[in-house]
């Protein structure tokens, strides 16, 4: 049984005229202890399929279903790092993350609880920042915030959408090893969705793009056969590497072609006959 | 070569010169305070115009009213008796002064006279409670009510008793609107329940408020002897008042975040933490705003009720002033219109720096 499975999913926004059907026979089947990173062009529905999987939307039609259960509501099993941060801005750094946690161990007493929360913004490196409010960040500290509150709740499965997208290249580069981290710890399962192919390839075991919307459907999987843990230097040189990360750009920059040939607005050209200027 | 030197030399001690005079005065700081000082001195140009205009337009008008009493005293009662108004007029003689817009000086004159008066009457009340205590302590003994003061009250009291009303209106319509624009910010079936009932009751005016918790009021208090004024203008007040922040409220509530929202599901809040936790805090600025009107409307409503309720506050003052005619009595219902604008100005900014307070998105306020 897998741990995660889509089956045939569709999912169309409105209805009746002004509807439109963003995703469209979605088929992924995702492993216990496997990293999935998706690509995807802007507006492709890549959140759209993340909400769907961690229960925050229903599909029109298919399944999804998490350890053999369909996924009828959230959970604290799947953890989610929202694109758009999603902090509540009325409440402190701290303050944020004791939430998610207070809710995540009803059990433990209030010392356990600042611990953690106090342990996620150290990894994140935000500790000084830790009695601020969300407006007084920068977007980049706000996504690590976003980043530590996720975590913080240790979720069985990670769902990530486009968490390190506002960040510099070595903050990047630091919490992608510190999810790789806490990934590999007792073996979690993690969903990755990037916009980012070097970052799929360094953190995935599988890529699959997501062909541009509407009716975007999953693509061809790309497995990385790169040895963990992976070096990031190292890997430039891995003609593994340069190989599968050939194969998916050019996969992608051909979608991207066909997605504009297909754009199916025909320009009429004004008739001209061009004056000649030398009379 | 040397003449380079020169100036460099001289380029860097005149930085370091300014470098001195920034750490002497603090620049930024100085231009707040020219700037400020700049704007107190415009407000006060502008008080002293708007007192110099006032002036001689009640000067015109007194004049006016002036020339007409002559006039026509000349028409009715002959020379003579036109010769003694104009000069009755021109002795300051309290029973034959034009009645006009009083002008500055003659609405300060009244300001200090009901100061002066609130001081007799606080005198007196001091007197009557001294002389009544023994009686007092008797009658209580005894289990009957204390024999209380029913004198005049002063202008000082009037006041406080139009601010007493309206708060006990404010937190009234606080009581029965946020409560209530939660509930129906929270579910939509119930939003367009009571959609009509906003939107039917929201525009009545004041004074059919006003009609509306008398009839009920006065029922409620047959064969109880003690003054409802106050009760019944306070509930009218409160009632008037209280649209804006139940509709403030119910929109507040009803269009949080999505993503707010999303993170309350993500992170399995109850419903009871997701509307304490995230719900409120999220549509506070907007209730804030519906309290800060609430506030404003009340007041504004307040003269009229009173009026209407015969309680004791700058409504039924003003009413009574105009009533009266009494030679003093244009340049009190000014003063009273000072009071109330100075007071609704008060009201209005504790109202805003609450609201500051609360919000979370101060730069993006107002
Ligand atoms: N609630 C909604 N109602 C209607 N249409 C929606 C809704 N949410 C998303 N869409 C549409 O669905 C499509 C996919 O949106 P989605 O947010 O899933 O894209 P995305 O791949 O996450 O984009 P990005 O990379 O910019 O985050 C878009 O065309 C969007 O306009
Ligand atoms: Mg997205």
């Amino acid at each position: 049984m897998a741990y995660l499975e889509l089956n045939n999913i569709y999912k169309t926004y409105g209805e009746g005229d002004g509807s439109t059907e963003v995703l469209s026979n979605i088929n992924l089947t995702m492993d216990e202890g496997e990293f999935v990173a998706i690509v995807g062009f802007t507006g492709s529905g890549k959140t759209t399929l993340v909400n769907l999987i961690n229960g925050l939307l229903q599909p029109t039609s298919g399944e999804v279903l998490f350890k053999g259960k369909p996924v009828t509501d959230t959970s604290h099993e799947r953890g989610v790092i929202f694109q758009n941060y999603s902090l509540l801005p009325w409440l402190t750094v701290g303050q944020n993350i004791y939430m998610a946690v207070k809710e995540a161990f009803p059990k433990e007493s209030k010392a356990d609880l600042m611990k953690r929360v106090k342990e996620y913004v150290a990894m994140v490196s935000l500790s000084p920042a830790i009695n601020k409010r969300p407006k007084e960040l920068s977007g980049g500290m706000r996504q690590r915030v976003a980043v530590a509150r996720a975590l913080a709740m240790n979720p069985e499965m990670i769902i990530m959408d486009e968490p390190l997208g506002a960040l510099d290249a070595l903050t990047r580069g630091n919490l992608q090893d510190e999810i790789l981290n806490i990934w590999s710890q007792d073996k979690r399962t993690a969903l990755l969705i990037t916009n980012d192919v070097d970052e799929g390839i360094y953190m995935a075991d599988r890529i699959i793009p997501l062909k541009p919307g509407p009716n975007a459907t999953l693509g061809p999987e790309f497995k990385i056969d790169i040895e963990r843990p992976r070096d990031k230097t190292a890997m430039n040189d891995n003609p593994v590497y340069k190989k599968t990360r050939n194969a998916i750009i050019e996969y992608l920059m051909d979608i991207g072609e066909e997605r504009k040939t297909v754009s199916n607005v025909e320009y009429k050209l004004p008739e001209l006959t061009p004056k000649s200027f030398v009379a | 070569m040397e003449q380079e030197m020169v100036l460099k030399n001289e380029k860097s001690m005149s930085a370091s010169f300014k470098q001195l005079l920034l750490k002497l005065t603090p620049s930024v700081k100085k231009d707040g305070i020219i700037k400020s000082m700049k704007n107190a001195g415009i407000t006060l140009l502008s008080i002293l115009l708007f007192i110099g205009l006032w002036h001689m337009g009640s000067k015109a008008l007194y004049n006016k009213e002036a020339d007409y009493k002559v006039e026509k005293a000349l028409q009715e009662r002959g020379e003579e008796a036109a010769a003694a108004e104009r000069a009755c007029i021109e002795s300051g003689d309290s029973s034959c002064q034009p009645n006009t817009l009083p002008s500055p000086t003659q609405v300060w004159a009244s300001l200090k006279s009901l100061v002066a008066d609130h001081q007799v009457i606080k005198a007196d009340k001091a007197a009557f409670a001294e002389k009544l205590s023994a009686t007092n302590e008797k009658l209580i003994a005894q289990g009957k009510d204390p024999i209380v003061y029913t004198g005049r009250a002063s202008f000082i009291d009037i006041v406080l008793t139009s601010i007493k009303t309206v708060f006990a209106g404010f937190l009234l319509a606080l009581l029965i609107a946020v409560p209530i624009g939660i509930i129906i910010g929270l579910s939509p079936s119930l939003r367009s329940a009571f959609n009509w009932f906003i939107q039917v009751f929201k525009p009545v005016s004041p004074v059919v408020w006003y009609l509306l918790v008398f009839m009920i009021v006065k029922t409620l208090y047959i064969g109880d002897s003690s003054d409802n004024a106050f009760v019944i203008s306070f509930i009218s007040v409160g009632l008037c008042a209280m649209w804006a922040t139940l509709v403030n409220t119910a929109m507040g509530v009803s269009s949080v975040d999505k993503d707010y929202i999303n993170v309350a599901k993500v992170l399995k809040l109850g419903t009871f933490q997701k509307v304490f936790k995230v719900i409120l805090p999220s549509s506070l600025p907007l209730i804030f705003t519906g309290l800060r009107i609430t506030l404003s409307v009340a007041w504004m409503v307040l003269i009229a009720i009173e009026l209407l309720a015969q309680s004791q506050g700058l409504g039924l003052f003003v009413w009574e002033e105009f009533q009266n005619g009494a030679n003093d009595s244009n340049s009190k219902i000014i003063v009273a219109m000072f009071v109330i604008g100075i007071i609704g100005f008060l009201l209005d900014r504790l109202m805003l720096t609450v609201q500051n307070m609360v919000s979370f998105n101060k730069n993006e306020m107002a």
